[in-house]
């Protein structure tokens, strides 16, 4: 199966560019002690609000510190939050999911009426408010979007459930004598591996544009800490006199999204070839 | 939908008031002059001396006459009143945004699937998967930048100009739109690309049906067969998608209001949660949530009025 999954997804070409692109970026903010031209948080004031050149290629901000070293810090935070957020609602999700289908009847029925609820919530509203009351930092943030985005993956995983669960397979399982347990892991979970890896691909921006959003607003990640939202905060601020303050994390928010929107819809379709 | 409404106000009650810290902390903590015996006033003041299912019981009784409470925030209003003089202008911006998704993205979903693979499909799929990457209060803020600083044609924040006041009312009914212009196409624009790109696909997978063959083979014109036989069918998923965005569309009028400097619910939510104003908090849960559930019942009902099936059965 994989060795036909890689075929088609190199033939992917939007695909493969987004993955590299990831790669790259992966690799430049795991990297950023060493290659920032700039220390991110070092306040310079002989160097305030330059527009880009060859010595600071993004320009710098009002303290003088130079965009593109903040950038690459704040690549960090995105590609973080986009990971820990989307792995702690696939955890919660495949978990509810599998006990939802598994069991069915009234498990079946709490699990999905909390999902029908948490669908309803205007849940930014309440990411907003616990975020706040607990205090922003990153790792709130990231637990608190993992909380509120874990739906779509549970009702994913429970419609898997309920498709295998009449399969003869699994029969033949309990007639050998596997438990609930054994079955869920070894029969039922690889058969949702691959509509779950693509929901989780397809949530990681999702997750970014919220962390973003919540920054921008002065409660997310907390200044001096460089993060692409709150690094925006700063553009809004200063949007009459320094067009470079906006311009670029906003570009650097956007790339990295559609990348991995472009990598959810290229793993899709190398999945399923039935789709076009 | 009734049960759907107390869960959401119990899980929301319950998180809000289990977080730590609490309201009475902000007027006491940094002010010397308070005394630690008007503090435990204050706290039995707002009943926060209760349990807490005490407390949800007695905030959900006053729910039942349609009473949210007195805000915590020193002008004690009731928390309806201060709902109430926002809330139409977050709905009809809301209103305003889904209006335009709807006439702009329905018609280019199905122009794109009718000549699937062609030039002019291939850019909007570009424009689409762009548009969906583009976080939106970014984009405020780049066409703030054009359309406010550079070019000086609109308004950079706020509902009415200075001079509304002398405005005649051709005038003032300007001045508003002026404003709206930007706050409205900022909230539609994530939509638009997401709801065009979800037209195309079900459309694609309509046109391939049986009956569009029929019709087709009838010798239907063109026209007919795309807009009357296969729309209708593709259009269904459509509509529950239009439900479902009410959250995001809410959530996102939290950030447009305070990009804009717009007096409205969002706007109010964000005060409201900086100084821990309980009973406005959860009022504007509450209100969130019926906006949504209301959301929900309409894309139900014309469910039904676009497909007779579901009437009939």
């Amino acid at each position: 199966m994989w060795s036909r999954f890689w075929e088609r997804f190199l033939n992917n070409k939007l695909g493969v560019v987004a993955a590299i692109f990831l790669l790259i970026l992966f690799i430049v903010s795991w990297l950023a002690p060493w290659i920032v031209p700039y220390d991110p948080l070092a306040i310079n004031v002989k160097a305030v609000l330059l527009p880009p050149s060859f010595s600071h290629p993004l320009g710098t901000d009002t303290l003088g510190r130079d965009v593109l070293s903040r950038l690459i810090y704040g690549a960090r935070i995105s590609l973080l939050v986009g990971f820990v957020a989307v792995g702690i609602a696939t955890f919660i999700g495949t978990f509810l999911g599998a006990l939802a289908g598994y069991y069915g009847h009234f498990v079946d029925t709490i699990i999905m009426r909390l999902v029908d609820i948490m669908l309803c919530f205007p849940s930014f509203f309440l990411i907003l408010a616990v975020i706040t009351f607990l205090e922003p930092n990153i790792w709130n943030i990231m637990v608190v979007i993992g909380l509120t985005s874990w739906m779509g993956v549970a009702r994913l995983v429970r419609a898997e459930f309920l498709s295998l669960k009449e399969r003869e397979f699994v029969l033949a399982a309990r007639a050998l004598g596997a438990n609930d347990f054994h079955i869920i892991v070894h029969h039922f979970l690889p058969n949702a591996i691959a509509p779950v890896l693509v929901s989780a691909t397809l949530g990681i921006p999702g997750a970014i544009l919220t962390e973003a959003a919540l920054s921008f607003l002065g409660i997310g990640v907390q200044p001096p800490t460089p993060s692409w939202g709150n690094m925006l905060t700063i553009g809004k601020d200063n949007l009459d006199i320094a067009w470079w303050l906006s311009v670029f994390p906003g570009m650097a928010i956007l790339l990295t999204v559609l990348a991995y929107n472009l990598l959810g819809e290229a793993i899709r379709d190398a999945l399923d070839p039935r789709l076009d | 939908m009734i049960p759907l409404l107390l869960g959401i106000t119990l899980i929301s009650f319950t998180v809000i008031h289990l977080t730590p810290g609490s309201p009475t902390d902000i007027y006491t903590q940094f002010n010397p002059k308070v005394s630690p015996e008007f503090h435990q006033r204050l706290i039995k003041l707002y009943g926060l001396d209760k349990p807490l299912y005490v407390q949800y019981w007695m905030w959900l009784k006053k729910l039942a006459h349609l009473d949210f409470g007195r805000s915590f925030a020193p002008d004690a209003r009731p928390v309806w009143d201060k709902i109430k003089e926002r809330l139409p202008i977050t709905i009809s911006i809301n209103l305003l945004a889904m209006f335009f998704i709807f006439i702009i993205a329905i018609p280019l979903g199905v122009m794109a699937a009718v000549r699937h693979n062609s030039f002019f499909d291939k850019v909007t799929t570009i424009f689409v998967f762009i548009g969906y990457a583009t976080p939106g209060f970014w984009l405020a803020l780049l066409l703030m930048m054009l359309f406010g600083i550079k070019l000086g044609w609109l308004p950079l924040s706020g509902l009415k100009s200075l001079s509304y006041e002398s405005m005649s009312i051709l005038e003032k009914f300007g001045d508003i739109a002026k404003h709206l212009i930007l706050p409205v196409f900022v909230s539609a624009f994530g939509g638009l690309a997401g709801l065009s790109r979800f037209v195309r696909s079900s459309m694609l997978e309509v046109i391939r049906q049986d009956y569009v063959l029929t019709a087709r083979a009838k010798g239907l014109p063109e026209r007919i067969v795309i807009y009357k036989h296969a729309l209708k069918n593709a259009l269904l998923p459509v509509v529950t998608i239009l439900g479902l965005s009410v959250p995001g569309l809410i959530g996102g009028s939290v950030i447009f209001e305070s990009i804009f400097a717009i007096p409205g619910m969002g706007q109010l939510f964000y005060l409201s949660v900086m100084s821990r104003d309980y009973p406005t908090i959860m009022g504007c849960l509450v209100i969130g949530a019926i906006l949504t559930l209301l959301g929900n019942l309409l894309a139900d009902i014309s469910y039904a009025l676009i497909d007779p099936r579901i009437r009939v059965g």
